[in-house]
C-alpha cells in the first residue's frame, strides 16, 4: 500500500511536469499575445519595452526554464493581463470561492443523484423510474445558462427568498442559487449513472441468490447492490469533482461570482502564460488527487480487486 | 457463428417490443428526416438567414408556426437547417469519442499494472490540459483542411457549368457541415476521457468474475476475452454515458461558436439559438422554447432507445 502510495506520488509529479511543458508551448503557439490586442494597439517601441520587461523578449528555451523554476517556487509569477497582480494572489483569491461553491454542488448532485439513480433501478420500467430519468434529462437538456437566470428571476427578484446574484462569503443563502444550479447538470449525470452501474449487478446471479436467502429487498439494495453498482458512478465523480471546484465561467457570468473560471477564460483570451500555467497546475494537481481517490474508492467497492 | 448471429436477432426482437425505444426511434426518424429534407424545399420553408424586419418578433402564428426573431428570421427554418448541424455535429464526435475512450478503458483496465498506470497517467495529463487553448490551436490548424473539403463536397454536388445560384445554394448547404466536421472529429479525440476512466472500472470488476476465468480456460485470447466477453456485460454504463456525451457536445459548439471556432453566422445550431433565445427568454420566450423542444425530444428519444437498447443486449436477459 505503501510502495503504492509512493509510486503514485512520483507519476503525480511526472504528469505535473508534461502537463507543465505541454501548456507551455500550447500556449506560445497562440496567435496573438498579451500586449498584441487588436483593439488598443500599443506602439512597438512601447510593447517591446513591456515584453522586455516580463522576460517575453528572451529565447523560448530561456523562458521555458525561468517558468519552470518559477513554478518549483510555488510562485508562477506576475499576471501580464491584471498588471502588477502576482497570480499566487488571483488564484489565492478565487480560488476559495469556486472551491466552497464546488463543494456545495457536488453534495447536492450526491445527494439528488445517487438516490434517484438507485430508486429508478430498483423500480425499473415503472413510473417512477420515467418520472425520476425524465427529471434527469430536464436537468440534463436544459443549460445553465437558461435555468440559472430562471432561478434568480423566480426566487431572487420575484419570490425575494434569496439573493440573486453576488458572493457573500458570511451569508450562506448567496450560495443557494448557484451551487443548485452548478449541482443540477451533474446531479442528473450521477442518476444516469447510477442507475446503469446498478441495472448491471441486479441481474447478477448473486443477487439473485440473496434474494433466493429471502433478503429484504432494501438490505439487499444497500448491502449487496449499492457497492458494485456505484463503480461508474465513482469514476465519473473524481475528475467531475475537480472540474466542478475548479470553477464554472457560466455559473459566474450569471450570478457575478469572483471565482476562477472567468480568470481562466480572460487569461487565454489574451494569453497570459503566469496565470494560465498557474491554473493548469492547480487544476492538474487536483486531477491527480482526485483520481487517486476515485481509484482507492474503487478498490473499496470492489473487494474482488484488492486480491491481486 | 450461428449462435452470434440469433444473438443480435434476440437483442432486435426484444428491442421492437419495448414501446418506448420504438416511439423514440419514430422520433429520431421525424426529426432527423425534417432536418434534412424540409431545409431543402424552399415553398415550404423559408430561408433560414432571410431577414425581414418589419416581421421581427413575432410570436408563434399561423405566418411563422414558431415565431421570428429580432432580425425577423424565421425560427422554424432556423430550428430545422440548425438542426442538420448540431446532429451531424453531436453525433459524429461521440461517435469517435466513445469508440476511443472504450479501447482505452477497456485496454488500460484489463492490462492492470504499469500498461494500466501508463494509460490512466496519459487520462490525467489529458485531462487537465486546457481544453480551449488546444481547440483554438486545432481550428487555426485545420482551416486549411477545412476549406479544401468545402471545395471538394461543393464539386461534387454541382455538376460542372452549373449557375453561379445553385453552386451558392449547395456551398450554403455544406459548409456549415464541412468547416465543422473536422474540428469535431479532433474534439472527439480528445474528449474521451471520462468514458475510459468509467469503463476501466467497470472492465476491472468484469474481469475479476467467474465466467472470465471460465473463458480462460477454455483458452480463448485476450482480444476474444475483452471484447466478446467483458465488453458486453458493461454495455450499459457505456451506453448512457454515450447519450450524455451528445448533448454535452452540441453545447460545445454553441460555446466554440462566440470564440468564432463553431457554426459561422448566418448559419445556426441549436445550441446558438437555445443561447440566444436565452438572452430574450423573459420577453419572447418562444425563442427559447422551440429549439429547447426539439433539442430535448432528440435527447429524450436517444435516452430511451439507449436504454431500449441495453436491456435488449443485456446478456442476462436473454432467458427472460
Amino acid at each position: 500500500m505503501l510502495a503504492n502510495l509512493i509510486g503514485r506520488f512520483f507519476q503525480g509529479i511526472l504528469v505535473l511536469f508534461v502537463l507543465f511543458t505541454v501548456t507551455f508551448f500550447l500556449i506560445k503557439a497562440l496567435p496573438g499575445g498579451p500586449f498584441k490586442s487588436a483593439e488598443k494597439a500599443i506602439p512597438k517601441h512601447i510593447r517591446e519595452k513591456i515584453e522586455a520587461y516580463y522576460g517575453l523578449d528572451q529565447p523560448v528555451q530561456v523562458q521555458y526554464f525561468r517558468q519552470l523554476k518559477n513554478l518549483l517556487h510555488g510562485d508562477p509569477g506576475l499576471s501580464l493581463r491584471l498588471e502588477g497582480r502576482e497570480v499566487t494572489e488571483i488564484i489565492s483569491q478565487a480560488f476559495p470561492v469556486s472551491l466552497r461553491l464546488g463543494l456545495a454542488a457536488m453534495a447536492i448532485a450526491i445527494c439528488v443523484g445517487i438516490p434517484l439513480g438507485v430508486i429508478a433501478a430498483w423500480k425499473k420500467n415503472t413510473l417512477l423510474d420515467y418520472s425520476a430519468m425524465a427529471l434527469a434529462m430536464i436537468g440534463i437538456c436544459i443549460p445553465a445558462f437558461v435555468i440559472g437566470p430562471l432561478l434568480a428571476d423566480q426566487f431572487g427578484r420575484r419570490m425575494n427568498l434569496l439573493p440573486a446574484m453576488g458572493w457573500d462569503p458570511t451569508d450562506p443563502t448567496s450560495w443557494v442559487l448557484p451551487a443548485v444550479t452548478l449541482g443540477l447538470a451533474t446531479a442528473a449525470y450521477l442518476s444516469r449513472l447510477t442507475r446503469a452501474g446498478m441495472l448491471e449487478i441486479l441481474s447478477q446471479d448473486y443477487i439473485r441468490t440473496a434474494k433466493a436467502k429471502g433478503v429484504g429487498s432494501f438490505r439487499m439494495l444497500v448491502r449487496h447492490c449499492l457497492r458494485g453498482g456505484l463503480i461508474p458512478a465513482v469514476a465519473f465523480i473524481g475528475p467531475a469533482f475537480a472540474g466542478i471546484i475548479s470553477g464554472s465561467v457560466v455559473i459566474e457570468s450569471v450570478f457575478a461570482m469572483p471565482g476562477l473560471g472567468m480568470h481562466f477564460i480572460k487569461a487565454i483570451e489574451v494569453g497570459d502564460s503566469p496565470v494560465i500555467l498557474g491554473i493548469v497546475m492547480l487544476y492538474g494537481t487536483l486531477i491527480i488527487i482526485a483520481n487517486f481517490l476515485t481509484d482507492l474508492l474503487g478498490l473499496w467497492l470492489n473487494p474482488r480487486l484488492r486480491k491481486s | 457463428m450461428e449462435k452470434s448471429s440469433s444473438l443480435w436477432k434476440d437483442a432486435g426482437h426484444r428491442l421492437s417490443r419495448n414501446h418506448a425505444a420504438m416511439v423514440s426511434v419514430v422520433a429520431l426518424f421525424l426529426i432527423i428526416a425534417a432536418c434534412i429534407i424540409l431545409p431543402a424545399i424552399p415553398e415550404f420553408i423559408q430561408d433560414p438567414d432571410l431577414q425581414n424586419l418589419p416581421n421581427k418578433n413575432i410570436a408563434p402564428s399561423a405566418g411563422h408556426w414558431f415565431g421570428t426573431d429580432h432580425l425577423g428570421r424565421d425560427i422554424l427554418s432556423r430550428v430545422l437547417s440548425g438542426g442538420r448541424i448540431s446532429i451531424a455535429v453531436g453525433l459524429i464526435t461521440t461517435l469517435v469519442s466513445v469508440s476511443i475512450g472504450v479501447c482505452w478503458g477497456a485496454l488500460s483496465g484489463y492490462a492492470g499494472g504499469k500498461t494500466d498506470a501508463f494509460m490512466m497517467r496519459v487520462v490525467d495529463v489529458l485531462y487537465a490540459l486546457p481544453f480551449l487553448i488546444v481547440v483554438i490551436l486545432l481550428g487555426k490548424t485545420l482551416e486549411p483542411l477545412t476549406a479544401q473539403l468545402t471545395k471538394l463536397a461543393v464539386a461534387w454536388f454541382s455538376p460542372p457549368g452549373s449557375a453561379s445560384a445553385a453552386i451558392n445554394k449547395t456551398t450554403a448547404w455544406v459548409e456549415p457541415i464541412t468547416t465543422l466536421v473536422p474540428l469535431f472529429i479532433a474534439i472527439g479525440a480528445l474528449s474521451w476521457l471520462t468514458v475510459s476512466r468509467i469503463v476501466r472500472a467497470q472492465v476491472q470488476s468484469v474481469a475479476k468474475q467467474e465466467f472470465v476465468e471460465a473463458a480462460r480456460s477454455l483458452g480463448l485470447g485476450h482480444f476474444r476475452i475483452l471484447f466478446r466477453h467483458i465488453l458486453p456485460n458493461t454495455l450499459g454504463p457505456i451506453i448512457v454515458y454515450t447519450t450524455l456525451t451528445i448533448p454535452g457536445v452540441m453545447l460545445l459548439e454553441a460555446t466554440l461558436s462566440f470564440l468564432g471556432l463553431g457554426v459561422k453566422p448566418p448559419y445556426s445550431s441549436w445550441g446558438i439559438l437555445i443561447d440566444e433565445g436565452a438572452n430574450r427568454m423573459l420577453s419572447n420566450p418562444w425563442l427559447l422554447f422551440f429549439p429547447t423542444l426539439f433539442f430535448a425530444t432528440t435527447l429524450f428519444a436517444l435516452n430511451f432507445l439507449g436504454d431500449g437498447l441495453r436491456d435488449a443486449l443485456d446478456p442476462k436477459s436473454a432467458k427472460d
